[in-house]
């Protein structure tokens, strides 16, 4: 029965958008698989202690590249999503290895990522010939223009990009659960404790901690990728920089980074509270929805550090409320 | 086994090793002794690569291993233990010593085998393999015999065991001495064992090494090292007993 469960779920949300599901909720589910994805991505690091303030780098430098050359040279996004991905990944490397080699570590760490997710994001801007600076840009309708163009990647139709969606998203978690059952993880676990310690033991520091941070620059990019593809539409400021980097990590945190579903539940309760936010407070009372989401993330920091996911887990697994146990479970 | 040919280190202007010089002989268990401060956990960071050192060489079986990095070490045959333990807490004590057996054999692919190694580790030491103790449940010298464990999971041929400020009471100390020298006729690994106290030391080792302000100032066999004028110097006032 038990062991049943996670496929039921899966059946259960691969039908959803053949069900009469009114268009903004199907809208909102596609954010919610994309973002999760991103989520889950960086809290791959952020659980090892690997705090990145700037995964918002990897998701500018993915899916600018697919869009321009889908414009300039008409090259579909199946091998314009491959490049952009290559390129979060090699960009993680150029963060990465310096960073993991001379030992920069905590908030140290925090700092350089911060700056990367900027530099992207201004770099984008400063390049506005080509990616129409902060306005953005479209990525062209394919020509001649149809509904369903499996080559471009456009459809009409949500409820492909909620399959595409969906399909990447349980990705994310297969890899998840690839690392969390690995000998990587104990050797990250034991890195984020005592890295001379670990290396004693023969763990490659440096190694461990790149290679972690490539499937997270990996995913980020997917996610990024989809993203401006359903959206049609690339923003330098959604899509790269300071503001949607600390979405992400605040997101991971409310959900509970320690928990496979944790990031994506963050990533839900981020978007649906923004929305509702907006559409309750609407032109009234501008920021008022950002002061309030402010406002939580500290409660949540303050008396849920495991996020809301990570502390129903813990709950439900020891209702006795043994914490050292708690914590444990909390991280499978 | 080992040849430490006059290495230093200095942090700013301070000269925590001088020039020191020994070998370690394949099968015997070296004694290395001195006061706090002495430069005797320093010296074992340079031979582990922990710390580069800023003068002199350290071969490991006719290879210079001077530079490379402490995982690289570890995966030649030299493990180490720490002065004050570094356990994972995060991970369960089996968890431990599975990852040191994983990753301290750089041929190793199978957890499995891993696994049987740590558990092997565990039962020398004396402590439990089952999958559920934590590490939080040990005390001083489990916490002590987990650092010996982690580091005999990797299977070395040269342990470098860091036993000072033991905090360990007079019998947990003979029972330690006992497991070294057990490692040493059982697995046949070569031991380098530092220790500031000399009594319980004395009568395992084969020969001692003795520093002072990060240089050598006697080398030999346990008798002869105890009668030296110039340790009994620095040891002025400890006792130095010799069952």
């Amino acid at each position: 029965m038990k062991r049943w469960l996670p496929y039921g779920c899966i059946a259960l949300l691969a039908v959803v958008p053949f069900a009469p599901v009114p268009l903004y909720y199907l809208h909102l589910a596609i954010l919610i698989l994309i973002m999760g994805l991103i989520c889950t991505g960086w809290s791959l690091m952020g659980k090892f202690g690997l705090v990145s303030l700037g995964h918002g780098g990897f998701m500018g430098i993915a899916v600018y590249p697919m869009a321009l050359l889908w414009n300039h040279y008409g090259l579909t996004p199946w091998l314009g999503a491959p490049i952009g991905v290559g390129l979060a990944v090699l960009l993680g490397v150029l963060i990465g290895y310096p960073a993991f080699r001379f030992r920069v570590v905590g908030h140290y760490f925090a700092l350089i990522t911060l700056a990367l997710g900027e530099v992207v994001r201004l770099s984008i801007i400063a390049a506005r010939e080509l990616t129409g600076g902060s306005l953005g840009m479209t990525p062209l309708r394919v020509q001649p223009i149809t509904d369903v163009s499996w080559y471009a990647v456009q459809f009409t139709d949500k409820r492909y990009f909620y399959v595409i969606a969906l399909v990447a998203w349980l990705g994310g978690l297969w890899a998840w659960r690839l690392v969390n059952r690995s000998m990587a993880r104990s050797a990250l676990e034991a890195i984020s404790e005592d890295e001379v310690a670990a290396a004693s033991v023969g763990i490659h520091v440096t190694s461990q901690k790149l290679r972690i941070t490539l499937l997270s620059a990996a995913m980020t990019g997917l996610g990024a990728i989809m993203l401006g593809q359903y959206n049609q539409y690339l923003n330098p400021n959604s899509l790269s920089g300071i503001s949607i980097s600390l979405e992400i990590v605040f997101a991971s945190i409310v959900g509970g980074m320690y928990t496979m579903l944790g990031p994506t539940i963050g990533a839900l309760i981020t978007i649906v509270f923004r929305e509702s936010l907006r559409a309750y407070f609407g032109a009234t009372l501008t920021g008022m929805a950002e002061t309030i989401y402010g406002l939580l993330l500290i409660l949540f920091i303050i008396f849920m550090p495991r996020g809301l996911w990570g502390f129903v887990v813990a709950r439900f697994a020891h209702p006795t409320g043994d914490t050292s146990r708690l914590e444990v479970a909390a991280t499978r | 086994m080992l040849l430490v040919d006059s290495v230093s280190k200095s942090f700013g202007g301070f000269l925590a090793v001088n020039q020191v010089s020994f070998e370690v002989k394949q099968g015997e268990i070296l004694g290395l002794i001195g006061p706090n401060g002495s430069g005797k956990s320093t010296l074992f960071n340079l031979i582990s690569g922990t710390y580069k050192p800023t003068g002199g060489t350290v071969r490991f079986e006719q290879r210079d291993i001077t530079n490379l990095p402490p995982d690289r070490i570890c995966h030649l045959g030299i493990a180490r233990t720490f002065q004050i333990p570094r356990p994972f807490k995060k991970l369960s004590l089996l968890e431990n010593v599975v990852l040191s057996a994983y990753f301290g054999d750089d041929a190793l692919r199978s957890e499995a085998e891993a696994r049987r190694r740590a558990e092997q580790a565990l039962e020398t030491v004396g402590l439990p393999t089952d999958a559920g103790v934590s590490v939080q449940s040990l005390g001083a010298a489990g916490l002590k015999k987990l650092e010996l464990a982690r580091a005999l999971s990797t299977q070395p041929r040269l342990l470098l065991a860091d036993e000072s400020l033991g905090g360990l009471d007079h019998q947990e100390m003979e029972q330690a001495a006992d497991m070294l020298h057990r490692i040493r006729s059982d697995l046949g690994i070569t031991i380098v064992w530092v220790e500031h106290i000399m009594g319980v030391l004395m009568k395992v080792v084969d020969r001692v090494l003795v520093l002072d302000y990060g240089e050598k100032i006697a080398e030999g066999l346990p008798q002869a090292v105890a009668t030296d004028p110039k340790v009994i110097e620095v040891y002025l006032g400890d006792q130095i007993a010799l069952a």
